[in-house]
Formats: structure tokens, sequence, C-alpha cells
């Protein structure tokens, strides 16, 4: 094999002619040049505008690391707004997510109706999340909203969305509804095409439902899983919409995300300091990147 | 299903014989694209660099339905009399205000609307605007204040169209029937206040859309601190821990207990129609404010006071009274016909076209008829002509990244924790040093 294999590769590459080389020089080069262009070009922008002070219009000065200095110690919504985003994993990683699955179990098992819910519980995966922050808005406004219009005290109304103790939860139940009916129908693809005879073969030797799921289901559902944990990841970082919808990400309800754009977007025009909230919101990100890729391999390689 | 699926087969298959190859369908495509778009490109040309002078483009941030229909009539009566065109882009108000550095840099239209104050000299300063001093020279009716509000180093960038008063709105038929009497200072507004909240209908105050409570924090620091040290702590001049400012928010928050719960879930929106409802008492609001939220049959049931007098050596003399109006972008193509529009929108006449359709601002020109005005327009117009300083706004009057992104977030903290004071005024202040610090070219 080891002898083989590079003459083989020889030959190969032999076979390709100058057209080929051309078409493929095409076909691959137009991609890596959108690359670098749409997802490198304004990273390194980024990176390099967050070491300066910028507000658009005039020049661009260079300020060394001032950026981050007042982002830690002197911008008061930065720390809530991190603090916000890892809650937000946290709930969509320990409470959408498991739930999720549950529904799904359940709808696999056949439970009667079971088509019913799965798309009732599917529907709020097609909207976006700014029109579930308007739905969340006309269910608990303070005034007009359908919870205290029910069951709210006329004297003192429960603030569910202006109370900023109260709505980054508020804001993160509307966000799981959506979240849930999504990884539900993930873990139900998977949970298809779990092959029966391991069940069966679980129940002759005498593994019980629970042992069953944990022991045999849930481990065949690796791909999904992983599928799973990415998006819940995603969904927590990148969210934004909702709050924006719901406040424009204020009072309790800041949000990385938010913080950016209320910087560099908008009439502010702080660039350079919307660009270092850009660049801790890259490493947080790069730092689930990595583990997973890190995961990933390292699994590939045990297989 | 199978059957119809199939018939459709054989149909476009009997079709084949006479059917034009792909070829020339795409060829007879690109022909027609070509002829649909070339006389376009064309015309786009002729509005290029060269101009069309004959062709003024204004873009609006009115998108509300009363303002958007009152412009569209100013333009037609410009159009008319001046025999030139108008077009007008109209965009999303917010939208509009976000993408105001893109836009000026970009490709803005002849005219543009905006604001004036510290957030038209902002631009002016950035030499992003046109100098229209020659334009001024020819204006009459317009007050030194006026003038002030227009002018950035010496010259005039803007032409005020129209101001809204912000004052406390409630409805008289409420205050005639529980027998309330309008307060000329702080003690009997805080008296009527703490009565109102009694009797179930407290002061209404929302503050979900970030900005409504800065009416309330200008006006205490005015009849406080006065006009001067207003302006000077907007352009960033004084210290924000100073014990001035501080007593700001101490004063402020004696009226909170009165306020209806929940101020930062609420919009501007909710709380107007709360005083509509007989539910709230009064508030503190901008003129077209309540009067959007009442139906039109019982918009002469809304009447004001001016903001009740704190420190008599202050008076009630300020008055806070956006302006709103119009600028010649630098980039503009077509400055002549631009500031040919604005000679004409800088007339009186031309706020009594605008007037005619939006009853709820005041025209700024003294020449402006005023016959047509309503109670509360008069009483408006009475109240701006009295005043001794008019101020903008808090996000008019001071850097728009010092008040989008610190103040919004501050007042929002002191109405959720009204006791720390003494921190808050020193992360406002903290965070002001940076921000005026950096780029202060």
């Amino acid at each position: 094999m080891a002898l083989t294999s590079p003459r083989r590769a020889r030959r190969r590459l032999r076979r390709y002619t100058r057209r080929d080389l051309v078409v493929l020089g095409v076909l691959l080069g137009i991609p890596v040049l959108l690359d670098l262009a749409i997802v490198w070009g304004p990273t390194l922008a980024s990176i390099g505008l967050s070491f300066t002070s910028w507000d658009g219009i005039g020049d661009i000065q260079w300020v060394g690391t001032d950026n981050y200095r007042n982002l830690f110690t002197n911008y008061p919504p930065f720390w809530p707004a991190a603090r916000h985003n890892v809650l937000w994993l946290l709930f969509l990683g320990l409470v959408a997510t498991p739930f999720g699955l549950l529904l799904a179990v359940l709808i696999d098992r056949g439970v009667r109706f079971s088509r019913f819910y799965q798309s009732t519980i599917y529907l709020p995966v097609v909207l976006s999340l700014a029109i579930v922050g308007f739905i969340a808005q006309l269910i608990l406004g303070t005034d007009q909203g359908v919870v205290n219009t029910i069951i709210g005290p006329r004297e003192s109304p429960v603030d569910w969305l202006g109370d900023s103790d109260l709505n980054i939860w508020m804001m993160m139940i509307a966000a799981s509804w959506r979240h849930t009916g999504y990884v539900m129908i993930l873990y139900l693809a998977g949970l298809k095409s779990v092959d029966p005879a391991l069940k069966e073969a679980a129940a002759i030797d005498g593994a019980g439902a629970r042992q069953t799921f944990f022991r045999v289901v849930f481990p065949t559902l690796r791909p999904v899983n992983v599928i799973v944990g990415v998006i819940t990841v995603i969904e927590a970082l990148r969210a934004f919409d909702i709050v924006y919808a719901v406040n424009k990400g204020r009072n309790g309800l800041e949000l990385l995300s938010v913080l950016i754009t209320d910087n560099i977007i908008g009439e502010a025009g702080r660039i350079g300091f919307g660009s270092a909230i850009a660049v801790v919101l890259l490493t947080v990100s790069l730092g689930f990147i990595v583990t997973f890729l890190v995961q990933e391999l390292r699994g590939a390689r045990e297989r | 299903m199978a059957q119809s699926s199939l018939e459709g087969l054989t149909s476009s298959g009997s079709l084949t014989g006479h059917r034009m190859s792909r070829r020339t369908l795409l060829r007879s495509t690109a022909v027609g694209v070509g002829a649909v778009t070339l006389p376009a490109l064309l015309a786009a040309c002729g509005s290029g660099p060269g101009g069309n002078k004959n062709e003024v483009t204004v873009g609006s941030n009115a998108s509300d339905a009363v303002p958007k229909t009152a412009f569209q009539a100013a333009f037609d009566a410009y159009e008319k009399e001046s025999g030139k065109k108008v077009k007008v882009n109209t965009k999303d108000h917010n939208d509009f205000q976000e993408n105001i550095n893109r836009y000026l840099q970009g490709t803005p239209d002849d005219v543009f609307m905006w604001f004036a104050g510290y957030r038209m000299q902002y631009f002016a300063e950035k030499g992003l605007l046109t100098d229209i001093s020659d334009v001024w020279q020819g204006f009459t009716g317009f007050s030194d204040a006026l003038k002030a509000q227009s002018t950035h180093a010496g010259k005039q960038y803007f032409v005020p169209y129209y101001y809204y008063p912000w004052a406390v709105f409630h409805r008289k038929s409420l205050f005639a029937s529980k027998g309330y009497q309008q307060p000329k200072t702080w003690d009997e507004f805080i008296a009527l206040a703490k009565q109102m909240s009694k009797d179930g209908t407290p002061v209404a105050f929302s503050d979900k859309d970030g900005w409504p409570a800065m009416g309330t924090f200008d006006y205490i620091d005015m009849r406080l601190n006065g006009y001067d040290f207003h302006k000077s702590l907007m352009a960033g001049k004084e210290a924000w821990t100073d014990p001035k400012v501080r007593n700001v928010f101490d004063t402020w928050r004696e009226l909170m207990p009165y306020y209806q719960k929940g101020a930062l879930g609420r919009t501007w929106e909710e709380a107007g129609q709360s005083l509509q409802q007989r539910k709230t008492g009064m508030a503190v609001f901008g003129m077209p404010h309540p009067g959007s939220q009442f139906p039109e049959n019982e918009r002469d049931d809304i009447d004001f006071f001016a903001f009740p007098e704190i420190d008599p050596q202050h008076g009630q003399g300020a008055v806070e009274a956006p302006i709103d109006g119009f600028l010649i972008a630098r980039k503009s193509k077509n400055i002549s016909g631009a500031k040919n529009l604005l000679t004409w929108l800088g007339k009186p006449k031309a706020e009594d076209v605008y007037l005619r359709h939006d009853p709820n601002n005041v025209a700024v020109n003294s020449g402006a008829e005023t016959s047509g005005y309503s109670a509360l327009q008069k009483k408006s117009a009475e109240l701006v002509a009295g005043a001794q300083q008019i101020s903008q706004f808090l996000d008019r009057d001071t850097r728009p990244d010092f008040a989008s992104t610190v103040m919004i977030q501050a007042i929002q903290e002191f109405i959720g924790n009204p006791k720390d004071v003494d921190g808050l005024c020193n992360k406002i202040e903290r965070q002001k040093k940076t921000i005026f610090s950096q780029t202060a070219d």
C-alpha cells in the first residue's frame, strides 16, 4: 500500500489536461476569492479597526488598546451583555434543547395526534425571531398585552418586558419556543433512522426503556447531537433580532450583537469601539468552533 | 393526478416541432432586457453628474401618514409656482436617522430633512453640509434664537420649517371633573401628581423607546440649573458628577412614586393612549405625541401647561421645542436647484401649506398665517414666542454617539433604580470623557 499510493497519485495528476486545470482553477478560485472578500476581508478589517478610533467620516486614528480598556472598564452595558449571552447559551442548551429532545422522543413513540403536535410545535420555526419578538410584545405588553389583560392586577401590572430582572427570561422563553421545534424536528429525523433491531437487541438483553434510550439510542444519534449542539451555540451567539424588536436591546436585554450594532450602525458612529466588541464576540465564537473541530477530528480518528 | 401530468407532457412534446432553439430564446430575451433597461440607463446618465437642473431630489424622513401628505402638499405648491420638479424619496423615520452618516457620505439627495441644533452642527463640523448663508440673507420672520439654531461657526446650514413644544399635556375635561388646577411651581406639581396617583389616575410615563423620558430630564435641568448650564452640560463642558446634575436626578425622584408603573415596558404610544382613556392624568410630551393618539373629535380636549418652575431664578423662560427643517448635503448634485427650493421653503406661505395638513406642529416663521390654528396650536405658538431660550431635545443638543450609547441607557437605569444617583453620575461622566475626548477634531 505504502509503495503504490504515491505512484497512483502521480498518474492521476498527469491525467489533468490544461483545460481541466483552468476549469478547476476557476471553479475553486471563485469560491476562494469570495471567501477572502466576504469572510476574511471584513474579519481582518474589524480586527484592524478595533485598534483605532473612527467616526465613519473623518480620519482614522490609531489608539492602540484603548478601545479594549474602555470596553472592559468603562462601558456599563458590556458585562451584562456578555453575561446575557452566556445565560442565553445555557438556557438554550440546558432547557430548550433537552425539551426538544423530549418532545421528539414522545412523538416518536407514537402518542395520539402525533402529526398534529409535530406540525404545531414545528410551526414557530418558520417565523423569524423578529416576528417572535413582536408576538412576545403582543402577549406580554404592560398595558395592552394578553397576559396582563387576563391576569394582571390593574393597580400594579407586572412589567414583563420592562423589568430588567424579568425581561431576559421572557425573551429566552420566547426564543426557546422557536428553538424547541427546530431541535425536535432534527431529533425526530434522527430517531426515525435508528435501527429498530438495536432496540430489540437491547430489550432482549433485558434493558429497560430508560437504559435503552440513554445507552443505546442516544449514542447512535451522535451525528444529530453534533448538529444540534452547533445550532444551539450559533443561535445563542447570534441572538439579536428578538431583543432588538422588543426594546432595541436595552434595559436588561443587552447582548453583544446589540452593542456592536448600537455603536457601528446608527448615528453614533463609534466604529473602532464597536469593532472591538465584534472582536470579543469573534474570540468567543472561535473558542466554540475550535473546541468543536478538535472534538470532531479526534472523534473521526477514533472511529 | 398521474393522468393530467401525462397530458401535460404530451402537449409540451407536441410543441417541440416548431419550438425555437434555446439559443435563440436566450438571445431574444437579452435583446428584450436591453430594450427595457437601456432607456432607463440613459435616463440615469442624464440626471447623473451633469444634473437635471429642473429636478430637485428631497430625502425625507417623514414616513408617517400625516406629515408625509403635508410635505407632499408643500412640494406640490412649489412645483406649481416654480415650474420645477421635486422628487421625494421617503425613508422610514428611524432608518433615515440611523443611516444618516452613510447617507451623507454616499449619494445623498439634493435636499434632505433633518433637525436643528447640535445634531446639525455636528455634520456641519464634519464638512458634510453646504453653507447656505446666501439663502439666509433673503429670509425674514425668523427670530435670532432660530438663526442661532441654524448656524455653525458663523455660517447658516439649516432652514427651519416647523417646531413643536414639549410641555405637560392633559385632558381638559378630566381636570375640570376632578377640580385639578394647572400648577405653576414644582411643589404644586408634585402635590397634583400625588393627588392624581391617589385618585387612581397617575402621571403617564414611558421610556421603552429610550427617548421620551429625556424631555423630563431636560426640563428639570433647565428649571433647576438654567439654560446655560444645560447647554454646556450637553456640549460636554460640565462634569456629570457636579452636585447640580445629581440634584436633577434627586428632584426627578420626587416624582417617581406618582408615575404609572412599568414605564420601561411601555411605548410612548401606549402612554398617550392611557391619557386618552383617562387612565392617567397628565404626561410630559411633545405636542404631536398626545395629538396622534387621540381620535380627531377628542383633540379639542387636549390642553397643556408649561413645565413648572423649580428655581425662581430661572423661572419658566426656557422652552424645549425641537425644530425640524431642511439642509443641503455637501455632495448634492444640484445645489442651485436645492437653494431655490430652500428659498421657497423659508417663506411663511410655504409653512402655511404644510400646517394646513398637519395640525400637530407650529410654524417657525413669524409671518406665517395663524388664523387657521387650533386652540392648542395657538397656545403652543404663544409658549414658544414667549420663550427666553429654546432648547432642542437631549438627543439633538449633544453628540449623537453620547446620546445613543450612554444617555438612553443611563436614564433607563435611573428609572429602573432611582436610588443610586452617585454611581450613575460617575458612570456617565467616565463615558462622557472618553467619548468627548475621542475624535475631538
